[in-house]
């Protein structure tokens, strides 16, 4: 005799937005394909496959010759450098706006706040490229503007992440030395910074590692760096030279991270 | 003794004083070649002409321009710019799925009665090798090339976003996948059915919330991404945003960039909502 069947577990709620909301995404994506009159025949075509073949077998193999190298290392230094002083310059500059941006109490107070927090808002809602390219009018072009970008997007964001670190700081320490009668500035700095220096490293360090990946390229609108040797090359179709700039950034990329995972085990 | 002496005599002598100026000197031995290396001579903003250049350039930032003739072609380029990065993110969904697919171990029909055999353990590599390459080269890069290939246009901007966001929505996918409980998926296998039957009726349902929201966030770089991408070329607000820096016309650069933070903020808005309703 076979065991009564167990009773099926009730069906899971039917949504009915969810369908709608398929529709609506459906619609958008078939809209976006009409309206861009994408060019599929220049690129799918079996004339255009071979010639995009023929392009991209003109990368290899990629240009070694020991001048070329030497080039591609200073820029890649280059590189390095200017994601370097970027990160540093908006470690410190964010450091300075999350104090009033973290501020609460009276009316001076929430001022400052709103202020600080409406500056950092700006500063991170526009991407590094395009804080270059408008920089590269009062700069000119080289690695200054592409530096200044970096350092002005990533105030931004470190800014706001230390606003809210110092917000949830315990206040504790920071009392017992006010009631010793120690003044505003070492109270922050032994009291409140050592609770949030470790943050501020961590979340410095991962800015690095995203700002290596923005300087590598954002020399493409002439902001110094392999993005512009890259771009200069591809731009005359120098496609060998062009790979070896490519290497060199996945090269630059892969070892930036491995020594920010090394520090970051090391903190 | 009162106790602001005791503190005064305390904060008088900080014990590791040695120790932090020794880091601050290293730290500026270090600092000093990158800053020549850089080129990082930030008083070049401030002499004379470069003062008039940038200060005429601020000045025509007020009013925005705002004529009928400029606001339509605004609207036109906005569009663009999110079609572009939604037709990109559908080809990079294309991609993705046969790819996360193809790297989710859970799948995997000889692992059920214990060690992957060697040949799928060796293609699930190969398919994770493939998709960090496609990851490792910036979106900007690939538009640069493609440009190249397919000449000025959104064509171009549509590809790099699908192979750039293609490699990075596998490797997550795959990931989110592996995350899920393992149960059903091995139930299913192990009750002899495939792998394609058990993606669809184990794996996916298990984990398609998760796997929604992240697309939805992704679509939202993707937008801000493809602003960015119009300044090599490939259309879109970023390509007009281009032009009017280099023309130095402020006007238009002032109402590009407002556009633009519309457009970024509004799309944090729609992909919070979308995000809520899935959860």
């Amino acid at each position: 005799m076979s065991p009564a069947p167990q009773p099926l577990p009730p069906r899971p709620p039917h949504s009915r937005a969810l369908p709608a909301l398929g529709l609506a995404l459906l619609a958008l994506v078939g809209a976006s394909f009409w309206s861009l009159s994408l060019r599929w025949a220049d690129f799918l075509g079996p004339q255009a496959l071979g010639q995009m073949g023929h392009f991209l077998a003109g990368f290899f193999p990629p240009e070694t010759s020991g001048p070329f190298l030497r080039k591609t290392g200073w820029a890649a230094l280059e590189t390095l450098a200017m994601s370097l002083i970027g990160t540093g310059l908006a470690a410190a500059v964010g450091l300075l706006l999350a104090l009033p941006a973290s501020l609460s109490g009276g009316a001076l107070a929430t001022l400052l706040h709103a202020a600080a927090r409406a500056v950092l808002n700006l500063l991170r809602s526009v991407p590094e490229l395009v804080w270059a390219s408008l920089l590269l009018v009062s700069a000119g072009l080289g690695p200054l503007p592409g530096t200044l970008a970096l350092a002005l997007h990533t105030t931004g964001v470190l800014g706001r992440l230390l606003a809210e670190a110092l917000e949830n700081v315990p206040p504790e320490p920071a009392q017992v030395l006010r009631s010793r009668g120690a003044g505003v500035v070492p109270v922050f700095l032994f009291a409140t910074l050592p609770q949030v220096s470790a943050q501020w490293l961590a979340y410095s360090l991962y800015r690095w590692e995203n700002n290596i990946r923005a300087a590598a390229v954002l020399g493409v609108v002439g902001a110094g760096g392999l993005g512009q040797m890259l771009s200069f090359h591809l731009g005359l179709f120098q496609m060998r030279e062009a790979c070896t700039v490519l290497l060199a950034m996945i090269g630059l990329v892969a070892l930036v991270d491995a020594l920010s995972a090394w520090l970051r085990r090391g903190a | 003794m009162s106790a602001a002496l005791v503190a005064s005599a305390v904060a008088a002598r900080d014990p590791a004083l040695q120790r932090r100026w020794l880091a601050l000197l290293a730290a500026a031995v270090v600092l000093w070649p990158l800053l020549v290396l850089a080129e990082f001579q930030p008083w070049t903003l401030f002499d004379a002409r470069s003062l008039r250049v940038t200060g005429r350039f601020l000045a025509q930032f007020v009013p925005p321009r705002h004529d009928a003739e400029f606001l339509a072609l605004l609207a036109c380029e906005t569009w663009r710019t999110v079609a572009i990065a939604t037709a990109g993110m559908a080809l990079a969904g294309l991609i993705a799925l046969p790819l996360a697919l193809a790297m989710t171990e859970r799948l995997s029909v000889s692992a059920v009665g214990g060690r992957m055999a060697r040949g799928p353990a060796w293609l699930r590599q190969a398919v994770r090798a493939c998709t960090v390459v496609l990851r490792s080269v910036p979106e900007l890069v690939w538009a640069l090339v493609f440009v190249r290939v397919v000449g000025l246009g959104p064509t171009a901007g549509v590809l790099a976003i699908a192979i750039a966001y293609g490699g990075m929505l596998a490797k997550v996918w795959a990931e989110i996948l592996e995350s899920a409980d393992a149960a059903p998926a091995q139930a299913l296998l192990g009750h002899g059915a495939g792998r394609l039957q058990t993606g669809l009726y184990a794996a996916l349902p298990a984990s398609a919330h998760e796997l929604a929201s992240y697309t939805v966030y992704r679509w939202e770089c993707a937008i801000r991404s493809s602003v960015v991408l119009g300044f090599v070329g490939a259309g879109g607000l970023g390509q007009q945003l281009d032009n009017a820096a280099k023309l130095f016309a402020g006007g238009e650069v002032s109402a590009i960039l407002l556009v633009f933070m519309a457009l970024v903020a509004l799309s944090d808005r729609v992909s919070a909502w979308i995000r809520r309703g899935l959860a």
